[in-house]
């Protein structure tokens, strides 16, 4: 390993006098003029939630807390999937019965996977999860669900939730896995999970 | 109002029917109009192919000639966009404060001649008269740098007995850029190609600009093909009138 | 110092480099749809976030304020990612870079790399090094996969196969990946890359990325991508090895808030992208346990001192600019003989490399400024171009050349009344050999790029200022004769006045 720690110093140095004769500048002082707060009602934000998932190929189903294992049930049913695997500390009152549920070993086979997620933005139709990075790729469908309170309107307002989470592992999903490298087609699913589903739980 | 002229070196040599159909209008709208026979060259050309240096003698040279001047009309809107966005730079770079004071009291009042007409002298209507099916094509330094937007279509939607049809991609460079279009000549002929197809496709008689130097290049391309179809610049259609038809 | 950026010491001038790709029609459809696609796109999600220029002013001034305090934030950086538990070294140039990964990826005793799409690591030109000692990467993005498979280059910064269409792309990935039978409809294509992948991604037991943003705050990097490879690079393997230039810390995990806003928007023209990754050094139980961050100056810090353009170091990559280039439409990527091409290109390559090789890109440019319009973080690049163009001139000033003579001759005839109306009336008559049947068909020198395609009116026989003159004279003579009135109609419309 050569030795980068003159490097280190030297690169730090041009830097220094790069910005020698620059006045200094405040973190603080930087304006953000930008929308950092909800402008709509709940119920548009959920509409719009749901409407950018669409747009992205996904498919959303609407469920309650005493519904979801049936909402669940009911989802894997119209994939014909007969197992799936579930992310850690998904809560296992939510989940149907008589579903094969698969081990991490088995990810690379699994017809698909179940999670939950910290925040969902509507404005971008996007759920982000902390952890659980493998199980949410591998398998050809995954399943998401998504308590209301869990959606805010704007990016930034996602960003004040997650500053806790800030150095968690965090993965942003919006839609399938997709690509749009050949001629610009919108292509599902060329690596990451062909299929999103979406379960929007009222709470 | 004193409308002191800054016809612009091309305009001057190339072009001096846009630059008596500017003196036209003015006057025709009740305005007097200067034209200090000292000035030169806005040093754009210079100062847009890298040579600042000897642009530097040029600012200083405008403003020299046009610092008392009530109002500076430049009917190109690459000049105006050159004295606006560059020479508070260039001052600035001398660290002469008299000169930099002096550029900075002078830009509020350094107009292209669609600003002039509507922002400074309240106009859309100037009664003009142009009996041709017209397109117009925005230039770029009118587009980005001076953000003229509708203005020149707002002139010419009042204009009377002059058919506007739009113009595709009106936002595209026609691919003149200056010095671009010799230094990359074949690029420049590509995006010009791009452009007349474009006009063409309006079936315009004239297409017309508020700079000479893209409508010198767009003319250039479509008349080696014969194409059929003028161009014009704002002033002259402006400048039309029932009375005064065929000046 | 030695500086690579990707071919450019051996690329020719802009406007030969230009010239066959005009003619290659297959190319220019395909770069004109895939750019037509994107723009139109880009303005539809642009158009309907009502704050895009607040985002644009805070993602400006988030990045300025970066640059003038880059030691501190790359220091914080560094200390919070090594308390997570990954390993920040230092690369001065393309050299160091490459010596630093090689000795990473052999002391894991590896033969081969995933990789997930890294413009610095074209820029460093990685992956000749890496084969050269035996050790195989993968790109693992599709296009750059095509590129690699096709042994072509990259025309865009985001979408780098663009130049390429569907039959091209079946032809490239039969031969390579030994396939007998297989479609043209894109969703072919990419099942077929999956299937060639997915293999790779389980075994590989090192990835290798590049960075979106690196967060000072927390010592965590974030990477945007669409098709899950890179989720696939950042998450399975053993080993990661990031690399990124050193302008891409940004201060607090909160200023993602501005960007992930503006980078899908103007990379691709979606609201958002399909997968943003996060992940600050190294997580138990979750993703490499072994990751290794590279911050690479290779020319950045002397940008940085230059203080008009050291708004370049701004970019966060999204290639909206090339979308909007009139001049990049017409050519693609390929002419601009460097990885980082279009508008965005024609600046950091002349910078980032030695200005003798690339002195013609800040003249591929018509100074249209689409470019500054669309740019996320207000690069104002026709400013910087000219500037450019500004350092060019002064280093050729020595060697006598006649465009330099011309622009001197230029600049004395305006500097006076006399000498620019004796130039007029030379002008005049010095045109002449050159004017058949009312038109300049054929021009001399440099001049004749302009009457190859295009006509030229001869100066008219009076100039405006001439005109100007008579006008003048004849006013004051009426006005010397009795009883004449010579203003016009005074006053006429002066209530009219805005």
């Amino acid at each position: 390993m050569p030795d980068t720690t003159n490097t280190r110093e030297a690169i730090l140095h041009r830097i220094r006098t790069a910005n020698a004769d620059a006045p200094s500048s405040d973190y603080a002082l930087i304006e953000r003029a930008y929308q950092q707060s909800a402008s709509m009602d709940r119920a548009e934000i959920l509409k719009t939630f749901a409407d950018r998932l669409h747009e992205y190929d996904a498919h959303v189903t609407e469920a309650t807390q005493q519904t979801v294992p049936a909402a669940i049930a009911e989802v894997l049913r119209r994939n014909h999937q007969h197992s799936a695997i579930v992310a850690d500390g998904f809560p296992p009152s939510s989940l149907p019965e008589g579903v094969h549920w698969q081990q991490e070993s088995e990810l690379n086979t699994a017809e698909g996977a179940i999670s939950g997620c910290e925040v969902a933005i509507a404005h971008t139709g996007t759920i982000i999860i902390k952890g659980s990075r493998r199980i949410t790729l591998l398998p050809e469908r995954l399943l998401c669900v998504v308590y209301a309170s869990q959606v805010v309107e704007t990016v930034p307002e996602a960003f004040a939730r997650l500053q806790p989470l800030a150095a968690e592992p965090l993965t942003f999903i919006s839609g399938p896995s997709a690509t749009a490298d050949i001629e610009m087609t919108r292509i599902r699913g060329v690596h990451g999970p062909r299929f999103l589903d979406v379960i929007l739980l009222q709470d | 109002m004193r409308i002191s002229l800054f016809i612009t070196c091309y305009n001057d040599t190339l072009f001096p029917e846009t630059g008596q159909a500017v003196v036209r209008l003015l006057e025709r709208l009740g305005h007097q109009v200067d034209f200090p026979l000292e000035q030169t060259c806005c040093g754009q050309m210079h100062y847009n192919t890298g040579y600042q240096q000897e642009a530097m003698p040029l600012m200083r040279r405008f403003v020299e000639i046009f610092c008392n001047a009530e109002v500076i009309c430049v009917p190109s809107s690459s000049c105006a966009a050159m004295v606006r966005d560059h020479y508070p730079k260039m001052a600035e770079s001398t660290g002469d404060t008299a000169l930099i004071q002096a550029v900075n009291n002078l830009l509020p009042r350094v107009y292209e001649l669609a600003e002039l007409l509507v922002h400074k002298l309240g106009l859309e209507d100037v009664g003009a008269y142009y009996p041709h099916r017209v397109t117009y094509h925005a230039s770029c330094h009118s587009l980005r740098s001076l953000h003229l937007g509708d203005l020149p279509l707002r002139l010419l939607r009042k204009v009377r007995g002059l058919d506007l049809v739009e113009l595709q991609d009106v936002d595209q460079c026609c691919g003149f850029g200056g010095t671009f279009a010799v230094k990359m000549g074949d690029v420049s002929a590509a995006m010009l190609a791009d452009k007349i197809r474009c006009v063409e496709d309006t079936r315009a008689e004239v297409c017309t600009a508020v700079d000479n130097s893209c409508l010198m290049h767009i003319f250039g391309g479509l008349h080696r093909l014969r194409a059929g179809v003028r161009t014009v610049h704002l002033a002259e259609i402006l400048a039309s009138s029932e009375e005064g038809a065929g000046q | 110092m030695s500086i690579r950026v990707g071919q450019a010491a051996e690329a020719p001038p802009f406007q030969k480099a230009a010239l066959p790709l005009l003619d290659d029609t297959q190319l220019r459809k395909n770069v004109r749809h895939a750019t037509n696609v994107i723009t139109r796109k880009r303005a539809a999600v642009v158009g309907e976030q009502h704050d895009w220029q607040q985002l644009r002013a805070s993602a400006s001034a988030i990045k300025e304020h970066t640059l003038r305090h880059l030691d501190r934030y790359l220091e914080q950086f560094e200390k919070n990612c090594t308390a997570a538990g990954g390993h920040v070294h230092w690369a001065a140039d393309a050299d160091e870079a490459n010596r630093i990964i090689l000795d990473l990826i052999q002391q894991q005793g590896g033969k081969e790399i995933i990789k997930v799409k890294t413009m610095t690591s074209d820029e460093i030109s990685l992956n000749p090094a890496l084969e050269a000692a035996g050790i195989h990467p993968h790109e693992t993005d599709l296009a750059d996969m095509i590129i690699q498979l096709g042994r072509d280059k990259p025309s865009h910064i985001v979408v780098p196969a663009l130049h390429k269409n569907r039959q091209q792309v079946r032809e490239i990935f039969m031969r390579e990946m030994g396939l007998n039978e297989l479609g043209d409809r894109p969703e072919d294509l990419t099942t077929a890359a999956r299937n060639y992948l997915r293999e790779k991604f389980l075994r590989v037991k090192i990835g290798f990325s590049g960075a979106n943003y690196l967060i000072a705050e927390t010592g965590g990097v974030c990477v945007v991508e669409s098709e899950g490879n890179g989720r696939m690079c950042l998450t399975l393997p053993e080993t990661l090895i990031t690399i990124a230039g050193i302008e891409k810390v940004i201060p607090t995990f909160r200023d993602l808030e501005v960007f992930l806003q503006l980078l899908p928007r103007s990379a691709t023209g979606e609201r958002m992208n399909p997968y943003n990754s996060l992940w600050t050094g190294v997580h138990k139980g979750e993703g490499p346990q072994n990751f290794h961050v590279i911050l690479l100056d290779n020319g950045r810090t002397r940008i940085l001192s230059d203080q008009e353009s050291r708004q370049t170091l701004r970019c966060i990559r999204c290639g909206a600019c090339q979308n909007a280039c009139p001049v990049y439409r017409q050519t693609s990527g390929l002419a601009y003989g460097s990885i980082y091409a279009g508008p965005i290109g024609a600046i950091l390559t002349p910078q980032l490399f030695d200005m003798q090789h690339a002195q013609t890109l800040p003249y591929a440019s018509s100074l249209c400024g689409a470019c500054y319009e669309v740019c996320p973080v207000k690069i104002n690049i026709p400013e910087v171009l000219i500037h450019l163009r500004g350092r060019v001139v002064r280093e050729q000033q020595s060697s006598a050349n006649l465009e330099a003579i011309g622009m001197k001759v230029m600049s004395r005839i305006f500097s006076s009344r006399r000498t620019f109306e004796s130039a007029q009336r030379l002008g005049r008559l010095g045109q002449w050999p050159f004017v058949s049947e009312g038109w300049v068909k054929h021009l001399p020198g440099m001049l004749g790029n302009w009457t190859e395609v295009r006509d030229l009116r001869p100066m008219p026989a009076q100039t405006f200022r001439t005109w100007w003159k008579n006008r003048q004279k004849q006013k004051l003579k009426l006005e010397d004769s009795p009883g004449t009135q010579v203003s016009q109609k005074p006053g006429l419309k002066e209530n009219h006045h805005a």
